[in-house]
């Protein structure tokens, strides 16, 4: 266990949790803001992927890809909103659950009809497929180091739109008390309009971003969402700083749990008990993690409501 | 009122129309049961393409009857596939189940279909459990017993000299089974064993502890969306041409599109594989080509094999589906042209057959690799749990 071996997976945890901040800060303003738990927030990461993926290829031009992935799952993300979500808003979280959850075999199914059940191939852009030395010995994923940076990008300029901006503020205002700010004249429906294609936009880059380095298939997006969810529980609802803390401290403690569990337990037990606990106890930390952060701050790192 | 006449007199009539051909001859039902939904529903697809292309090779009749094969989706979960099964037997009544690409649906589905006197032919899974002391007469399999391809592959590694060997699979029971079957064969060292969890998208941090490693080779076990993820990033890495990867059920017909060249070189170990010369073979191979447009994996081509197996049985009884015992003695002998050339059926009732090693090379063109089979790793193979099986014939 060298100290280069531990900046690397300390990097590899910062890339995982700013791409789980991508998919959670869309989610958090929706559950925080609109009351609304949207399961179907991994379709739109799988529809950005998809669509980055197809439009690269049809067009030969990455910025073309990025373009229509981006733009493509914000006009899908309003779709949704103004066809399905909006009926949903004054219904029962249960019932919300329902709808959303069919609105994950819905696009499932519409991107098996468009692209086939099998996963299509997508491959880095060939200006971002080689690696950096940042450190003597350690050369890393130029490609990874782009996401990190965009990720760090998008929650700079989200804390500024947050605090700094009146569209922030009527945000805020509408996570701590919607019926005031509908009251004080607002137009609530197209914040809510608005904040939903963003969260979607949001999680398309998320997705197309990590379509190179993903399988891009039917339902991938289910395997990164349990985790988002983890992520905003222990950041706090409706918070974008807790989200960004969340995220970052999940990616760390997952990556760090899978790298150095197993090595570390070998020290203080057998080693063939540590070959099964390990394994076994690093994929259950993220959860443990939850547990102790609702056992002590129910509300999550940053619960009070907005900023 | 005379609309109700009209509808009861249009009922009569259907109703005659539908019992008299069922009366006149036998009719065949098969349940074919595998994944149509989600991400492993891609495998079921091909699955269902190969038993539609062997009922076309067969005019529709499997067996010499009219026949109907009644689809169930078991959405890759133990408890729907013994749901489904259940319906088959019940509802549909049917004679044979077939399919199943998973080992914890097959462990649900085989024993319910078996314990109603119901033939069930595997076309995929092949837990050890049914091989040894679960074994049935009224089970067949046309793939293999799980740890017997890895078995090869560890063979083959240790022929090669090979040491220093880094093992990687996801933290399930086939994963467990897979590795334990590498390690029955393999003689060299183990520089490291990771079980990695079920459906993990990024393996970027196992990936540096591999490094740091430094082994001389890799053997994993990554079936479907998971072999993707892991031979991109592998690849990204920049260790493809540092440490080469041997691999079981990871790199197939189904993987190679979405991979193309980050799967090049790669070695596999495999009872089949489409560039196998024989007939039979061929004559699938084009036919799904033609059918379907694209090559068939594995997983097709044995369910190909369960239809012709179960068209040998009911030829041998001549149509009369009573005669179980005709139909088990029947395939005793795999007396049918099976697409992976001549094979006979262990006392267990799993196959006794050839494997070989495969290796992903360019095909028509770079962006289009193939597997082709390198020389053959077993001849005449038997897996390991026979021995626990007291069937005996």
């Amino acid at each position: 266990m060298n100290a280069i071996l531990i900046v690397e997976q300390a990097l590899n945890g910062l890339q995982l949790g700013v791409m789980l901040f991508l998919m959670a800060a869309g989610l958090t303003l929706v559950f925080g803001i609109m009351n609304l738990v949207n399961l179907a927030h991994g379709s739109l990461y799988m529809v950005g992927a998809y669509l980055a993926t197809h439009f690269m290829q049809t067009t030969g031009s990455y910025a073309l890809g990025v373009l229509f992935g981006l733009g493509g799952t914000l006009v899908v993300g309003i779709l949704v909103e103004v066809i399905a979500l909006r009926t949903l808003y004054e219904r029962d979280h249960l019932d919300q659950v329902l709808a959303t959850f069919g609105l994950i075999l819905f696009f499932n199914e519409l991107v098996a009809i468009l692209w086939g059940r099998n996963a299509i191939y997508s491959s880095l852009p060939q200006f971002l497929s080689g690696h950096v030395e940042i450190l003597p010995n350690l050369n890393y994923s130029l490609y990874r180091l782009v996401i990190i940076a965009v990720g760090l990008l998008v929650a700079g300029l989200l804390w500024y739109v947050v605090t700094h901006t009146r569209l922030g503020m009527l945000i805020r205002a509408g996570a701590s008390n919607r019926t005031m700010v509908a009251a004080l004249g607002v137009n609530i429906r197209l914040l809510y309009t608005l904040v939903f294609g963003f969260g979607a936009a949001l999680a398309g880059l998320a997705g197309l971003l990590a379509a190179p380095i993903f399988a891009v298939q039917t339902g991938m997006g289910e395997l990164i969402l349990i985790q988002v969810f983890v992520v905003i529980v222990i950041g706090g609802i409706g918070s974008i700083r807790g989200a960004f803390a969340g995220a970052v401290i999940v990616g760390m403690v997952d990556t760090m749990g899978r790298a150095f569990l197993k090595p570390t337990l070998a020290t203080v037990i057998s080693p063939s008990a540590a070959d099964s606990a390990g394994p076994a106890l690093a994929s259950m930390l993220i959860y443990l993690l939850m547990a102790v952060v609702l056992a002590i701050r129910p509300q999550g790192l940053f619960g009070s409501r907005g900023g | 009122m005379r609309a109700t006449t009209r509808v009861v007199l249009a009922g009569l009539l259907a109703a005659s129309f539908a019992s008299a051909p069922a009366m006149a001859q036998q009719k065949l039902k098969i349940g074919f049961i595998t994944t149509l939904s989600g991400p492993g529903g891609i495998i079921g697809e091909h699955m269902k393409n190969s038993v539609e292309l062997a009922l076309d090779h067969l005019d529709r009749k499997v067996g010499g009857l009219a026949t109907e094969v009644i689809y169930g989706d078991d959405q890759q979960k133990a408890d729907v596939g013994k749901q489904v099964a259940d319906e088959m037997l019940k509802k549909h009544q049917v004679n044979f189940v077939s399919g199943i690409i998973w080992s914890h649906v097959m462990l649900a589905v085989a024993p319910t279909v078996t314990s109603a006197s119901t033939l069930m032919i595997g076309t995929n899974a092949g837990p050890h459990q049914l091989a040894g002391e679960l074994c049935n007469e009224n089970f067949f399999t046309t793939s293999w017993q799980n740890d017997q391809t890895p078995e090869a592959m560890g063979k083959y590694m240790s022929d090669e000299g090979l040491n220093d060997v880094y093992l990687m699979a996801p933290n399930y029971a086939a994963g467990k089974d897979m590795l334990t079957g590498f390690k029955r064969t393999f003689k060299g060292r183990i520089a490291g064993e990771v079980y990695t969890t079920v459906n993990q998208p990024d393996y970027q941090a196992e990936i540096a502890q591999l490094r740091a490693k430094n082994p001389k080779a890799l053997m994993v076990f990554y079936p479907g969306g998971m072999g993707i993820q892991f031979l991109k990033q592998y690849s990204q890495a920049g260790l493809r041409g540092q440490i080469p990867v041997y691999s079981v059920f990871t790199v197939d017909e189904i993987s190679l599109p979405a991979l193309q060249h980050a799967a090049l070189g790669q070695f596999e170990t495999r009872i089949w594989s489409p560039d196998l010369k024989n007939p039979a073979n061929q004559k699938y191979v084009d036919g799904y080509q033609k059918k379907f447009g694209k090559l068939p994996p594995f997983y097709g081509a044995q369910s190909y094999d369960g239809i012709m197996l179960i068209d040998s049985a009911v030829r041998a009884v001549k149509g009369n589906l009573a005669d179980k015992k005709g139909m088990i003695a029947a395939m005793r002998k795999a007396n049918f042209h099976s697409v992976r050339g001549k094979y006979t059926y262990n006392h267990n009732h799993f196959p006794v057959q050839n494997f070989y090693l495969l290796k992903a090379v360019a095909g028509a063109s770079v962006s289009q690799p193939v597997m082709e089979i390198q020389k053959t790793v077993f001849a005449n193979h038997k897996d390991s749990y026979s021995q626990d099986c007291k069937m005996k014939w």
